[in-house]
């Protein structure tokens, strides 16, 4: 399996990508390529050119400021998983990213290029959006997205044509907040049947003041289960409770049905893995 | 025979140097001065008529050398089918280098690019324009014989390609009237892909002045493929062609067959004068190499109400595939049909075996061939007496087996005049429940129930067919197998005392190169360093068969054995000769050959190889040089056989199988390197476990292979596996001076209904007695969500 | 277009098309074949080598993503005629049947011991999720990481 030709471009700076990319609207930017390299040499992605953002060095880093935790796009889903300041602060997102592909895929692909690629079964996103994360996007003009806003179908985003994701940031969270995330992989792809993540804040009452639980793998893009997150909120969150809020936690969702799980299936899958991953987050 | 240092011992692989370094040469490594490289174009069709193709804009791409299609090779014969099944009328329909006209499954070739590069080919091949006319198209074998289904073959009506059955049909009908309890099931065993990891390939030279090809392919039988290319698909002298095994990166089956695109290169080395070389890729591993099993089977079996077996009765549609590969039809027929007795005494059984045509892949021999199907089959029968009778499983198999006594068994002459050779199945059965602690596991069982925890313990007690075969059974006047089975072996002793031995036996992994110089350094006496062990190029090696089947050791190792005893001859002859002593009382051991008695009276091997190499002094009438051939054909197969037994735990919420425990307690027969046994047994049960649990290849209603990726398809990985717990009992084979049974595939046909028969035992609080593989967590799931009656 | 690489500490330069896979120029510009293709899919990881110190699929980057890297072979195991304790430990546990995908389980299993100098079986089962092995059931590679690891852990602190 080869892929079709393309011209290769390896900008070293952001600037220079962007002008690239808006020159050449068929241009696919490429950050790690895991996802990417494997649909060329299917031949399902032909693009006319690759800009590789690999050249781009000051887009790879991990920063702790007080307004929160920056990440660089192009940071390594294997140095997510082991920095400290995210195994502590974000503890869903370091489990996220120790739970993408293998040992290999960890050390080239990044959380940039995961959550734009959007593939509705990528670990990423659920810890994204239940750490209330933010993309930095540049593009015409630099603006951010919330997590919230960022999925919007399968392998879709609120990006621009023109716009990169130059950086994640995600806020402080409050004292006490614990986060988890769990996941059920497929057995070849690894990829998330479902993969959920809790963000708790528990109270000193011992009743949850906050919870935010997102889901991945379950439906055309990754979710809010809002419905469960008011359900619990005030709530002490012993199993009874936590499972029987999770009986809403793929209300409105369109379940999606492959091999592995068909729409009955998922459900039941999100709302084991929903309890799992609130009750993961309360003893992490 | 002697038992000595090496046999028996678990020295390192002669062969790991190179493969640890990265020098070893595997087919895609091949480089030669010229060569081209030629990409398939494949149907995307799995039933269609190919009304033209046309190839004019690829011919003008970039770095192609010549584009052509089935048109082009029309001077080639089908390729043959080498097994039919026996004794009955076999709708033959085998593939062409390239299909001209039709195609009857999706990936089946019809173009070839050749170009200067693969990356120049397989741009090319997109500028191919094939003009089909899609027909309807039919997967299911059962569908498939019904009226009304789309047609595959006019030669095949309802696209049956044979009926075919054994036992006896009356008696076993009159038991089971007769019977206290009758249990009917249906068995789904699933279509597999057998993912070797290296895929297929050839590279074909040829030479316009001698008119000979060579051609480097993945073959497990490099003498037959030279047979089958040039008898039957070139019409040339077989002497025309050398066929060269470079180093194969695993099999499991998919090696053994004639493939169109290993003609093709030849075809198109000779068309263009420069060596071609095609080298699969996973995409079209996965939709052009032979997949296995693919059964359906309805299955009844009459008992007493003690749990004495009765009658089996089997009927099967076996799944071929849009056309036949090399020896598809004796798969389900004398390899299924013929071993469902399994270790039981069985007075009755019948096995009839519809091979169906139907819109998917080649269907054709895969790790275990026929055994894993026929013991999944009386494995999950017995079970199912257990569960009905409400009796131990462990007791129902004790109540049926065959007695040690009993041996040479025939079961009931379904094996068509083979017997067991040899078996103690009690012994290997206590073993492995001794190894478990069964009584404790069914008393951990029980407290985990009452903690809302299911474990259960599934056991597979197997004997399965090794060591094909007496020719004289298995060709054609008995089995329908289109040659002879016998296997060969040159041994010689050089001027230096350095030994060769050559095979007709083929290695991908197996080791040969270190089990068959165990072999001979200790009958020879000599260093095993002093030994090379040569294969797999048809110049240089005598005739063989090749090696599947679990044949090389019970096979192939013997003709070496044979070898060696005549140079031990010869050479006690012409130490008697140099010693002036009488012949008959030269003994020779050690690597020596001296006067009874008198030890210090001797001639060493390597005295002895200089004086039969140069020739000075030989007895009268005596030729130079220890040089020895033989041909093995062996009186009857071997009979492996053990216990497996799994423990799993399966998560109600999930419907998830996690493995506790796996243990095998399996008799080979003697053993020359128990160290690559345990791997070949490893192997074995990782796969046939992942059949249990995790594989299975899905097409659609149009015949879409839609798990067509190692992404979609699961490959098991490191992490899905405990450690397995491996024992032997040792019962040797009467059958061969070595005692050997074969160990390459008793892993996989023993350990998928053991871990099948695991959860369903986990899973018989909720009423469940059967599921069809693969027991994925879906699967197992909803059969538990069905039974509790919740909402799905 | 031209990359600089350095391939088992030998620099060279090549002028090689964009879509060129790292491993086919490892096997095809440089003539190391001992790093194979197992699958197109990023799944087996027959292919593994390792780029600037790490573990990584060489069919899934591009020659062009490497260039300026320092990339380590199979081939390059191996000093002065001396096997490495990875490959010592592969032959003597029997880690390898037909060999195919024992490249890359080298490759991964060095990146494992690197992160876990004493890994328990989990640890190595779970790093070694992204290569793929029909013939060995895993046991004895799973044993052969383990051996390598004692033999490392040996040699780093001087002894044997």
């Amino acid at each position: 399996m080869i892929p079709a030709a393309f011209d290769y471009a390896a900008p070293k700076t952001v600037d220079e990508a962007l002008r690239l990319i808006r020159k050449h609207p068929k241009a696919k930017v490429m950050a790690g390529g895991q996802s990417l390299l494997s649909l060329m040499k299917l031949r399902l992605a032909t693009p006319p050119l690759i800009v590789d953002l690999g050249r781009i060095k000051r887009l790879a880093y991990i920063k702790e400021t007080k307004a929160g935790i920056a990440i660089g796009a192009m940071t390594r889903h294997a140095e997510i998983a082991a920095s400290p300041i995210v195994r502590k602060r974000l503890t869903a997102l370091a489990q996220a990213a120790d739970a993408i592909g293998d040992l290999q895929v960890r050390n080239l692909g990044t959380i940039g290029g995961s959550l734009a690629h959007a593939d509705p079964a990528s670990d990423y996103p659920a810890a994204f959006l239940a750490l209330d994360g933010v993309a930095v996007v540049r593009g015409a003009r630099p603006r951010k997205i919330a997590a919230t806003a960022c999925f919007t179908g399968l392998f879709t985003t609120s990006l621009k044509p023109g716009e990169l994701i130059t950086e994640i940031q995600f806020p402080v969270p409050p004292a006490g907040t614990r986060s988890a995330y769990v996941k059920m992989k497929h057995p070849a792809s690894g990829f998330a049947i479902v993969g959920a993540a809790a963000a708790v804040r528990v109270g000193r009452d011992g009743r949850a003041q906050d919870v935010r639980l997102a889901f991945t793998g379950a439906g055309p893009h990754a979710f809010r289960a809002g419905a469960v997150e008011g359900m619990l909120r005030g709530k002490t969150l012993d199993e009874a409770t936590v499972r029987t809020a999770m009986e809403h936690a793929g209300d409105g969702v369109d379940l999606l049905e492959d091999l592995a799980a068909d729409a009955a299936y998922r459900a039941q899958l999100v709302r084991v893995y929903g309890t799992r991953a609130v009750l993961t987050a309360l003893v992490v | 025979m002697a038992v000595t240092r090496l046999f028996g011992s678990s020295i390192k692989r002669r062969e790991d140097p190179r493969l640890i370094t990265g020098e070893a040469r595997f087919l895609d490594d091949i480089r030669l001065p010229g060569l081209l490289h030629a990409a398939v174009l494949r149907s995307p069709h799995a039933h269609a008529r190919i009304r033209n193709v046309d190839t004019r804009k690829a011919a003008k791409a970039p770095g192609v050398v010549g584009v052509f299609t089935g048109q082009d090779f029309a001077d080639l014969n089908p390729l043959p089918c080498a097994w039919q099944a026996g004794g009955v009328q076999n709708n033959l329909n085998t593939p062409r280098a390239l299909e001209i006209d039709r195609v009857t499954f999706t990936g089946a070739g019809v173009a070839v690019v050749v170009a200067e590069s693969r990356y120049a080919a397989e741009d090319a091949l997109g500028l191919i324009q094939v003009d089909y006319e899609v027909l309807p198209t039919v997967v299911d074998a059962e569908a498939a014989v019904r009226p009304g289904a789309p047609q595959l073959h006019p030669n095949a009506p309802n696209n049956i390609c044979m009926d075919w059955s054994c036992g006896d049909r009356d008696g076993t009908e009159a038991a089971l009237r007769g019977a206290d309890v009758v249990i009917r099931q249906r068995l789904v065993n699933q279509r597999l892909i057998p993912n070797p990891i290296d895929m297929r390939g050839a590279v074909a030279t040829y030479n316009p002045a001698s008119q000979e090809f060579t051609v480097w392919m993945t073959s497990q039988a490099p003498h037959v493929m030279r047979l089958l290319m040039t008898a039957f698909v070139f019409g040339i002298p077989e002497t025309k062609l050398r066929v060269i095994s470079p180093e194969i990166g695993g099999a499991f089956g998919t090696k053994i067959y004639l493939y169109p695109e290993y003609c093709l290169v030849a075809a198109l080395a000779r068309k263009l004068g420069r060596p071609v070389k095609w080298m699969e890729d996973r995409k079209e591993n996965y939709v052009a190499t032979t997949h296995g099993r693919d059964h359906v089977t309805d299955l009844e079996v009459g008992a007493t109400r003690d749990g004495t077996i009765t009658a089996l009765k089997v009927k099967t549609y076996a799944n071929l595939g849009g056309i036949l590969s090399t020896i598809a039809p004796g798969i389900p027929t004398t390899l299924y049909g013929r071993m469902l007795s399994g270790c039981y005494r069985i007075p009755h059984i019948h096995c009839q075996v519809l091979g169906v045509y139907t819109n998917t892949g080649m269907v054709d021999a895969y790790r275990g061939a026929g055994r894993p199907e026929a013991t999944y089959v009386v494995e999950r029968a017995v079970d199912l007496v257990a569960r009905q009778l409400k009796m131990d499983p462990v007791d129902v198999r004790r109540k049926n087996f065959i007695p040690p006594e009993a041996f040479p068994y025939d079961p009931v002459g379904i094996l068509a005049g083979l017997t067991y050779d040899s078996g103690d199945y009690d012994k290997a059965l206590n073993r492995a429940l001794e190894i478990v602690d069964y009584r404790e596991f069914r008393r951990q069982q029980q407290e985990a129930r009452a903690q809302g925890r299911y474990l259960g313990i599934g056991l597979s007690t197997y004997v399965e067919l090794c060591g094909a075969a007496p020719s004289a059974w298995i060709g054609l006047p008995g089995q329908g197998w289109g040659a002879g089975l016998w296997e060969s072996a040159n041994v010689r002793v050089h001027l230096t005392g350095k030994v060769v031995v050559t095979s007709g036996s083929q290695s991908h992994g197996q080791g040969h190169e270190t089990t068959l110089a165990q072999l001979v350094a200790d009958e020879l006496g000599v260093p095993i360093d002093d030994v090379i062990v040569q294969h797999s190029d048809t110049l240089g090696t005598p005739f063989g068969y090749g090696s599947y089947a679990s044949r090389s050791a019970a096979v192939g190792a013997v003709a070496v054995h044979m070898s060696v005893q005549k140079i031990k001859e010869k050479a006690r002859r012409l130490a008697a000769h140099l010693l002036e002593a009488s012949e008959a009382d030269i003994v020779y051991e050690d690597g020596r050959a001296h006067v009874k008695g008198t030890p210090d009276r001797a001639k060493t091997i390597q005295e002895l190889a200089l004086a039969a190499s140069v020739g000075y002094t030989l007895p009268k009438g005596m030729e130079p040089f220890f040089d020895e051939t033989s041909y093995y054909d062996p009186p009857n197969c071997t009979f492996p056989f053990g216990t497996h037994v799994c423990v799993v735990e399966v998560a109600p919420d999930t419907g998830q199988v996690r493995i506790l425990r796996y243990v095998a307690v399996d008799d080979v027969g003697r053993v020359i390197n128990p160290l690559i046994v345990d791997g070949q047994v490893h192997g074995g049960i990782a796969q046939g476990v992942a059949q249990a649990l995790w594989e299975g290849a899905v097409y659609d209603g149009n015949g879409q292979l839609l798990t067509g990726t190692m992404s979609e398809y699961t490959v098991p990985k490191a992490e899905f596996f405990p450690r397995f717990e491996v024992d032997r009992t040792i019962t040797p084979s009467p059958v061969n001076p070595l005692g050997v049974k074969g160990a390459g595939e008793t892993g996989t046909i023993a350990s998928t209904p053991a871990v099948v028969s695991a959860v369903m035992d986990a899973l018989a609080p909720f009423g469940i007695r059967h599921l069809d593989m693969p027991l994925t967590p879906r699967r197992v799931w909803h059969a538990i969500a069905e039974q509790r009656g919740e909402p799905r | 277009m031209k990359v600089t690489i350095t391939t088992n500490g030998v620099r060279a330069t090549h002028d090689v098309e964009p879509r060129l896979l790292l491993v086919h120029y490892l096997r095809d510009v440089l003539g190391l074949t001992g790093t194979h293709i197992g699958c197109d899919t990023t799944s087996c990881g027959a292919c593994t080598v390792h780029l600037n110190g790490l573990a990584v699929k060489s069919c899934t980057l591009l020659t062009p993503q490497a260039d300026g890297s320092e990339i380590l072979t199979v081939e390059g195991l191996a000093k002065n005629g001396a096997l490495h304790p990875i490959q010592e430990a592969f032959w003597e546990e029997h880690g390898l049947q037909c060999g195919f995908c024992t490249p890359g389980m080298m490759m991964t299993a060095l990146q494992i011991i690197a992160q876990h100098p004493r890994p328990t079986d989990d640890q190595i089962r779970h790093g070694l999720e992204g290569n793929l092995c029909r013939c060995t059931g895993y046991q004895h590679i799973v044993n052969a990481v383990q051996a390598a690891a004692r033999k490392m852990a040996g040699q780093a602190s001087g002894g044997r």
